[in-house]
């Protein structure tokens, strides 16, 4: 689960302090945070992350409230039980796609897994690109490893930070049904932070950010 | 997949700037390693060949010239002291005070490159030069070669040959006089493996004329190698041989001490210059991997949303230094041992030594050291940075 209470941030350069509402998901849930430009949901997904320390509140992912933790084992908390999916796709530039999955693991501590990888890759229809250089990757391509790589170590909780915004409405849909289907099979909590209006039919849960 | 095959895929997916780096640290690791071996051995060399013996006499000329000659056997001999002129100055009571022990050394014939050297055993009992093969010379025109000459010339107990003038092998052949080598010795690493050695009576017999034997007056020898019983006498005696005689004393230790100090400036501008080379490839270093930072920010980022430590890309970039550092230093002692091992043949020639390119010296160790520590230090700023990433500004950035 991911409970959140009171939470509030301050940017470092201002005084302004930000609040959100609270966020109550149970396993297995999808929810979408709906949020125009400039009212902090990234800076609400970077927070539920673990990227970012609140100034006020809790977060709490499974049993452990991650505001608490110190910043090394906060690390490793995300490694294994977050997984984040950019707006923009961003891969280890020397390494291959299959390398890029294994690092992932071996940062997180998990065993290095290549039949994991080989079947996750499958399923995404991207098995014949795992020696692939990411910089020879479709945009596509790009986007599908990147969901890859937050999967996975099979973590509690998937992050979206705008993964449709830039598509069409065809690959707008593959992509949400991808994520929908990828988290179902984890039972992970999936959640989009976006300001796509599209994705407002998809998701029963919703919050909305003012 | 681990943090050290990432730092290397991380070097060589940048060829070229790993290949600057490489090539600089190379060349002055190399440099500085080259200069260990050749100035190490001959040091050695030189200090295993003058065993002890206190004062040269010999013509009077350039002091060095005499103990390059008579001692070490390169250069040419000064010219020849009078036998009996030298046993007139130790029968006075102060030279037999001081003196302990003198062995003759006459030089100034060769065998294909080789000097022969007339002498009397205390020579090569005073290099603890032990028989592989046969004896040592007794009677005239027996020779006893080194095992350098025994190896090279292929020679071998029983086998006759014919001195030739000169030092160099390009004299003219006493072709009336034949030698013939009575044993070999076995390998001392000093001079006397290159030598062939018999007695003074040989290299008299082999320049005398038909049926003209020299007279003792005009004996000559082209050095004496002189022993002292105390410090007094290293002093005192060059003063009476230069004052009363016309032969002239000098101490090999100070000439070579001099030989060091002249030499030495060299030596040591070739040092500042392998220094200011490193100097450079750490900075080559440095820069390559600063510069690297704002390429990859992103996936440094990435790196700790994946579960990576600020210490762990501490270690990522520190290791990208450290590998690189290690990679050059071994490309440079590799280079620096295949260049002794071309230079091996020319530099016996000169310094008539067997100089090895499979030498490793200590202080190469201590090279190693060196390098690793300047990958470390040139990494380090660059490695700070790079484990202060802020996660968030950088990806929210791009």
């Amino acid at each position: 689960m991911l409970i959140t209470k009171n939470v509030s941030y301050s940017y470092q350069s201002s005084s302004d302090v930000l609040t959100f509402p609270d966020i109550n998901c149970k396993s297995g849930e999808h929810w979408l945070l709906l949020g125009q430009s400039g009212s902090g949901k990234t800076t609400l997904l970077h927070l539920l992350g673990g990227l970012l320390r609140p100034k006020n509140g809790s977060i709490q992912i499974g049993d452990t409230e991650i505001q608490q933790l110190a910043s090394a084992k906060l690390d490793q908390f995300r490694g294994k039980n977050i997984g984040i999916i950019f707006q923009k796709p961003h891969f280890v530039g020397a390494l291959t796609v299959e390398q890029n999955l294994q690092i992932a693991q071996y940062l997180a501590n998990e065993p290095q897994d290549k039949s994991r990888i080989q079947s996750l890759l499958d399923s995404l229809n991207l098995g014949h690109k795992l020696k692939s250089k990411t910089s020879e990757l479709s945009e596509g391509e790009k986007q599908r490893v990147s969901i890859a790589r937050a999967l996975i170590n099979k973590p509690e909780v998937i992050l979206a930070d705008e993964p449709t915004s830039a598509l069409d409405d065809d690959n707008c849909t593959e992509v949400l049904k991808l994520l929908e289907t990828q988290a179902k099979e984890q039972n992970a909590i999936l959640l989009i932070v976006t300001h796509d209006t599209r994705l407002k039919d998809h998701f029963e849960n919703q919050i909305n950010l003012v | 997949m681990n943090i050290l095959s990432l730092s290397w895929k991380n070097i060589i997916s940048k060829p070229l700037s790993m290949l600057l780096s490489l090539l600089l640290l190379a060349l002055g690791t190399g440099l500085i390693s080259i200069l260990l071996l050749i100035t190490t051995q001959v040091e050695d060399k030189f200090d295993k060949n003058q065993a002890g013996v206190d004062l040269i006499i010999g013509a009077k000329g350039s002091p060095l010239q005499l103990v390059l000659s008579s001692m070490y056997h390169i250069d040419n001999p000064t010219g020849n002291i009078n036998l009996n002129e030298f046993q007139e100055f130790m029968s006075q009571p102060m030279a037999r005070r001081y003196i302990k022990q003198v062995i003759p050394v006459s030089s100034g014939d060769s065998h294909m490159g080789h000097r022969i050297v007339g002498t009397t055993h205390a020579y090569p009992t005073l290099y603890k030069a032990e028989l592989a093969n046969g004896k040592l010379w007794d009677k005239k025109y027996e020779v006893t070669i080194g095992s350098v000459v025994a190896e090279r010339l292929e020679m071998k107990v029983g086998d006759v040959f014919y001195s030739a003038h000169g030092v160099g092998g390009e004299g003219d052949m006493h072709e009336d006089k034949p030698l013939k080598v009575v044993g070999v010795l076995k390998p001392t690493g000093s001079v006397i493996d290159q030598l062939l050695l018999t007695g003074s009576e040989t290299v008299w017999g082999v320049h005398e004329m038909e049926g003209e034997p020299i007279d003792s007056a005009s004996r000559e020898v082209t050095s004496m190698l002189v022993f002292c019983r105390n410090k007094f006498g290293v002093l005192t005696i060059p003063n009476l041989i230069n004052k009363q005689t016309k032969m002239m004393a000098t101490s090999p230790a100070m000439q070579t001490a001099r030989l060091y100090e002249l030499t030495g400036n060299g030596i040591d501008v070739l040092r500042i210059l392998a220094i200011i080379i490193i100097s450079v490839s750490g900075l080559s270093i440095f820069i390559s991997l600063f510069n690297s930072l704002k390429e990859r920010q992103y996936e440094l980022a990435l790196m700790r949303v994946m579960g990576a430590t600020p210490l762990r890309l501490f270690f990522l970039v520190i290791l990208e230094g450290v590998i690189l550092a290690i990679l050059g230093y071994l490309i440079g002692i590799g280079l620096s041992h295949f260049a002794m091992y071309l230079l091996e043949g020319s530099l016996e020639e000169s310094y008539q030594y067997d100089f090895s390119s499979s030498l490793f010296l200590v202080e190469e160790w201590y090279l190693l050291g060196g390098a690793i520590a300047l990958g470390f230090v040139a990494a380090l700023i660059p490695a700070i940075r790079a484990s202060r990433t802020d996660i968030s500004t950088t990806l929210t950035r791009g």
